[in-house]
Parts: C-alpha cells; sequence; structure tokens
C-alpha cells in the first residue's frame, strides 16, 4: 500500500513535467475553451425573443455551435488522450533498465502497474473536470444561468462516464506497453485499435447491414427493424459507440433513448412528439445503465489482461 | 572459525524454453566475503542474481539467502539486498537525490532520517556536489557510485554487483573495487560480485565461482583453484590463466 502510493507519486510527477502532457492539456484546454464560447453565443443568439426552454445549460456541452460538441470531441479524441499517455508505460521502463531496478525494491510486483494505472486515471481526472469547470464557468458568464441541481448532477455523471471511457483506452494503450517490447509498436497498434473502433465499425456496421437486408424499404418495415438491430449489435463492439450511447440522455434530457429511434411513418412520428417533455434524471440513468455496465465492464477486463501479463511475464525478458 | 552462509543454493536449475540457463548450481558464499562469480556472457550468471533476488522463479532446486526463501518471501529479501545491475536503471530525468529519495521510499523511509541518510551516503560516495544533476547527464563511473550509495540507503546486509566495472575508465574502474572493498571492509556487506576484469577480481575477491553454460565448473579461494589445475599455488599463476584454462576444458 505504502509503495503504491510512493509509485503513484512519481508518476504524477513525471506526468507533470512532461512536455507531452503539457501539450496535450494545452490542446484540450484551447479546444474547450473555443467550443465553449463559440456554442455559447451561438445558443445566445438562438435564444433570444424565445421563451427559455429547460436545461439551456447543458446545450453548453451538447450543441454542436459551429464545427463540434464537446460531446463529440470527448468521443472521438479522449481516446488519443489515453493512448498518449500509456502507450510507454512499461516498455519504456523495461528498456531504460529502470523497470528491474523498480522491481528489485521490496515492492510487490502488481504495486507497479497499480500505481501507473491509478495515476494515469487521476490525471484524466484532472484533466476532465478542469475541462468542464472551464465551460460551465464560461457558460456562466456567456448566458447568464445557473445550473440547477439536476444539471449539475447530469454534468457529474457525465463526467464519471468520460473518464471511465478514456480510462479504457489508458488501459489498452498500457496493455500494448506490456505486450510490445517497442515504444514505436505499441503505440502505432494502439492507434491502430482506436481508428478501427472509432471509425471503421460503424462503417462496417452499416456495409454489413445493408448486405445482410437488401429488401428494406418502405414496403417492408421487418426487414428496416432487422438493418436496425444489425448495425446496433454491430457497433456495441465499439468502445466509441458505448461512450456515445451511455452520454446520449445523461447529457440531452430531451432524448427518450441511447439511439435515434427509427420511425415507422408519420403516424408513429406523431405518437412519439406527443411525449415531448424532458426526462427525469433517473429515468436518463435507467435508460442508459447498461451501456455504462458494459463500459465499466471493458476497462476491467482491460486492465485484468494487463495486470495478468505482467505479473507472469519473465524478468529475463524485462 | 566458521562463518555462517549468506547464499547458499541447492541444485538451483532455470529452464527457458527446454534449455537450461542455469543447471544445477550448487554454491556457498560466506559472511563477509566478496564472492567473485565470473564466467563467459550468456552463462546464466544475471539469471542466478534474478533467482536469488526472487525475481524470477527457479524452474527446480533451492536458493536461500539470509536464511530466507527468495520466492516465498521476496519482499523480505528484496529489503535486505542490494541489486546493481549492468545499467544501473536510474530515471535519467531525477537528479540523484531524488532518485535516493524515491528509492528510500520504496523502502520505507521517508522525513529527516531519510534525507540525513541520503547526505551522508551522498557524501561518501563523493557525489554531495552532483546531487542536483540530473542523472541524464552522470558519466558512467558517477552511476555506479550512485549504486553505491544507493546500498548505504537501503543499508543492505548483502550487495549483488553485476558488471560493475563495464565500460568505466581506469581511475573509475579502481575508485569502484576500492569502494566495494570498503563496503566489505567498513560496512561487514556481503558482496557477490560478476565481473570480467579478472585482475580486479583477483585483487578482492576471497573466494572465486567459475561458470560456464549455466554450470559451476570451480569454486574456491584462488590458491585452490590453481592447485586443482596447475598443481602449484597461486603466485605461480594469474586468475585469468586459470580462467581460461576452465574455460577451453568446458
Amino acid at each position: 500500500m505504502h509503495s503504491l502510493v510512493t509509485i503513484i507519486k512519481k508518476e504524477l510527477a513525471d506526468h507533470f513535467s512532461s512536455y507531452r502532457f503539457t501539450i496535450i492539456f494545452a490542446l484540450i484546454a484551447m479546444v474547450s475553451l473555443i467550443t465553449a464560447y463559440m456554442v455559447g453565443l451561438n445558443i445566445r443568439k438562438e435564444l433570444e425573443g424565445v421563451a427559455k426552454p429547460q436545461f439551456i445549460f447543458l446545450m453548453l456541452f451538447t450543441s454542436t455551435g459551429t464545427v463540434f460538441s464537446l460531446v463529440q470531441f470527448v468521443a472521438f479524441f479522449g481516446p488519443l488522450v489515453g493512448l498518449i499517455l500509456g502507450f510507454d508505460t512499461i516498455n519504456r521502463e523495461k528498456n531504460e533498465g529502470t523497470l528491474s531496478k523498480l522491481l528489485s525494491q521490496p515492492i510487490y510486483r502488481d504495486a507497479v502497474i497499480n500505481g501507473k494505472f491509478l495515476a494515469g486515471v487521476a490525471l484524466i481526472t484532472i484533466m476532465m473536470v478542469s475541462i468542464v469547470l472551464v465551460i460551465t464557468g464560461l457558460g456562466l458568464i456567456i448566458l447568464g444561468i445557473v445550473p440547477g441541481p439536476e444539471e449539475l448532477g447530469r454534468i457529474f455523471i457525465y463526467l464519471v462516464i468520460s473518464i471511465i471511457y478514456i480510462s479504457f483506452w489508458l488501459g489498452i494503450a498500457i496493455l500494448f506497453s506490456i505486450i510490445f517490447r517497442s515504444t514505436a509498436t505499441s503505440a502505432l497498434a494502439a492507434l491502430a485499435v482506436w481508428i478501427f473502433f472509432s471509425f471503421f465499425v460503424s462503417i462496417g456496421a452499416n456495409i454489413l447491414a445493408n448486405a445482410l437486408t437488401p429488401g428494406a424499404g418502405a414496403a417492408n418495415p421487418d426487414e428496416i427493424m432487422w438493418r436496425a438491430k444489425i448495425v446496433k449489435a454491430f457497433t456495441l463492439t465499439s468502445p466509441m459507440e458505448l461512450y456515445t450511447d451511455a452520454t446520449a440522455t445523461i447529457i440531452d434530457p430531451m432524448r427518450k433513448s441511447a439511439r435515434s429511434m427509427v420511425t415507422m411513418g408519420p403516424m408513429e412520428s406523431l405518437s412519439i412528439s406527443r411525449f415531448s417533455g424532458p426526462l427525469s434524471l433517473s429515468q436518463s440513468v435507467l435508460i442508459v445503465v447498461p451501456y455504462i455496465i458494459s463500459l465499466v465492464a471493458i476497462t476491467i477486463v482491460c486492465f485484468a489482461v494487463s495486470y495478468t501479463v505482467f505479473m507472469r511475464q519473465e524478468i529475463r525478458s524485462l | 572459525m566458521e562463518t555462517e552462509s549468506v547464499i547458499e543454493t541447492q541444485d538451483l536449475t532455470k529452464m527457458y524454453n527446454g534449455q537450461a540457463a542455469v543447471d544445477r548450481l550448487s554454491f556457498r558464499v560466506k559472511e563477509g566475503e566478496i564472492f567473485g562469480f565470473l564466467g563467459p556472457n550468456g552463462a546464466g550468471k544475471t539469471t542466478t542474481l534474478l533467482m536469488l533476488l526472487g525475481l524470477t522463479e527457479p524452474t527446480s532446486g533451492t536458493a536461500r539467502v539470509l536464511n530466507l526463501d527468495p520466492t516465498r518471501d521476496p519482499i523480505k529479501v528484496k529489503t535486505k539486498i542490494g541489486y546493481l545491475q549492468e545499467n544501473m536503471g536510474f530515471y535519467g530525468d531525477l537528479n540523484a537525490r531524488q532518485m535516493l529519495q524515491f528509492i528510500a521510499e520504496l523502502n520505507g523511509l521517508a522525513g529527516k532520517p531519510a534525507d540525513e541518510r541520503i547526505d551522508r551516503a551522498l557524501g561518501t560516495v563523493g557525489l554531495l556536489d552532483e546531487a542536483s544533476k540530473k542523472i541524464a547527464f552522470y558519466s558512467r563511473g558517477m552511476r555506479q557510485r550512485l549504486g553505491i550509495a544507493e546500498l548505504l540507503i537501503k543499508d543492505s546486509k548483502v550487495a549483488f554487483f553485476d558488471e560493475p566495472t563495464l565500460g568505466l575508465d581506469p581511475d573509475a574502474t579502481n575508485r569502484m573495487i576500492e569502494l566495494i572493498q570498503s563496503l566489505c571492509r567498513d560496512k561487514k556487506i556481503t558482496v557477490l560480485l560478476s565481473s570480467h576484469l579478472l585482475h580486479q577480481v583477483q585483487k578482492i575477491c576471497h573466494r572465486i565461482g567459475i561458470m560456464i553454460k549455466g554450470r559451476m565448473v570451480a569454486q574456491g579461494p584462488m590458491d585452490q583453484l590453481a592447485k586443482e589445475k596447475f598443481g602449484v599455488g597461486k603466485e605461480a599463476y594469474s586468475l585469468e590463466e586459470i580462467y581460461m584454462k576452465y574455460f577451453q576444458e568446458a
């Protein structure tokens, strides 16, 4: 326990003094500042002369302003932060010979990997919290609206999910840093996985679904349902999809489901539009709980695999 | 008077992919002695050291260090042994003081007592003036001396040196050898020294073990080894000649 704290402290100190971290942080701070500002101005213009809708404050995170919203930004580039923080965790120490120095001290081997992972998670937490605080603060100034307790609750849950999501990618990066000896290989492998799951899975899902349901159309509603189901099942393998789904109704109370619904013609659209009020927080959470659990599960599995591989590795090869 | 053995192995074996890196190794190191651990590269010396530290599990056989089983009690063993590996493995972006503080903390030392100990250790190895310089800018010799400082911080009873003089200039080599000798003499540290510099080993080691292809082909004082091979005392032959003789026969 004691050695774990020591290792976490050292890892954090290393991170804070590294150029890598400074650059990521500057980039993210810049993006969040700009996003918040653009979105804030946008919302203010849109709301002029309109009766105030509920949950304006959350729009700061979801409204796409000029290019993208913060939620989209984290979904896309959050993983990159995790990967950059973790891709050389173990193999750099192996290559520099510092790992055997560390392990020849009276500490358990798992203190090393636990310490490194926890330090990474702490860093991600600091990063996400500060970004959200920046946006919240700017939003207060630009919009002049104070968020209610429910909005704060939603922002908090969103933060937790985002931290787990980025930690998952940190876990992937650490796993590769254990498996591959060269830091370049582990970085590229981690990037490849990120690109595959973030971009190719959703494209692939659509192609697959289209191929499997050629007869989908207005005349064949069953096929349309099938197509939607196939796409859903296939894209669920992507952590990015899981994350987008998990945050969907949390940060946007007007949404009723994790995915956009398939509507079958005007009557159904009409019947849905009758229920246009926002969901309560508990209902929103209820919808996304499965996604949150899956996200937590894959993070744990990923870390467990890294842990086992690391504990079983022969020191000779360290 | 028979002194107690600090390190004792019995048929210690380590297999890597079906090949024996260390093959039924049995040897003893007595308290307070400097044991010269010789052998060509790849003979299994480092693997043996790793097993003695509990960093690697032996395939079969037993090892005891200070009456502890390194496989069962790695933490206790590692508190008492200082291991200085070939490349030292210090973090280049820390300075000497930070590195030693980190090591002290991992060993459960903190605060004022740790700082005092660090200052004393740095003084002993002559690095006090350069304590705030990053280790990345240290010369090899300075790094090796920092390694000795680490031993002093940990207050180790046993020290493993893996090629401590590799790539050092003659002056640094002599300094290192003297430091090792003084550790043994003043701090009563038992030293297991693996090296290729037979001339230096001959000067400071009390006993010698020669390891070739995972097996210990000879162990004992220089004198005895010389007699075994050449039938005369060590005055007539240098360690180098003895070593080469064993090497050619193996």
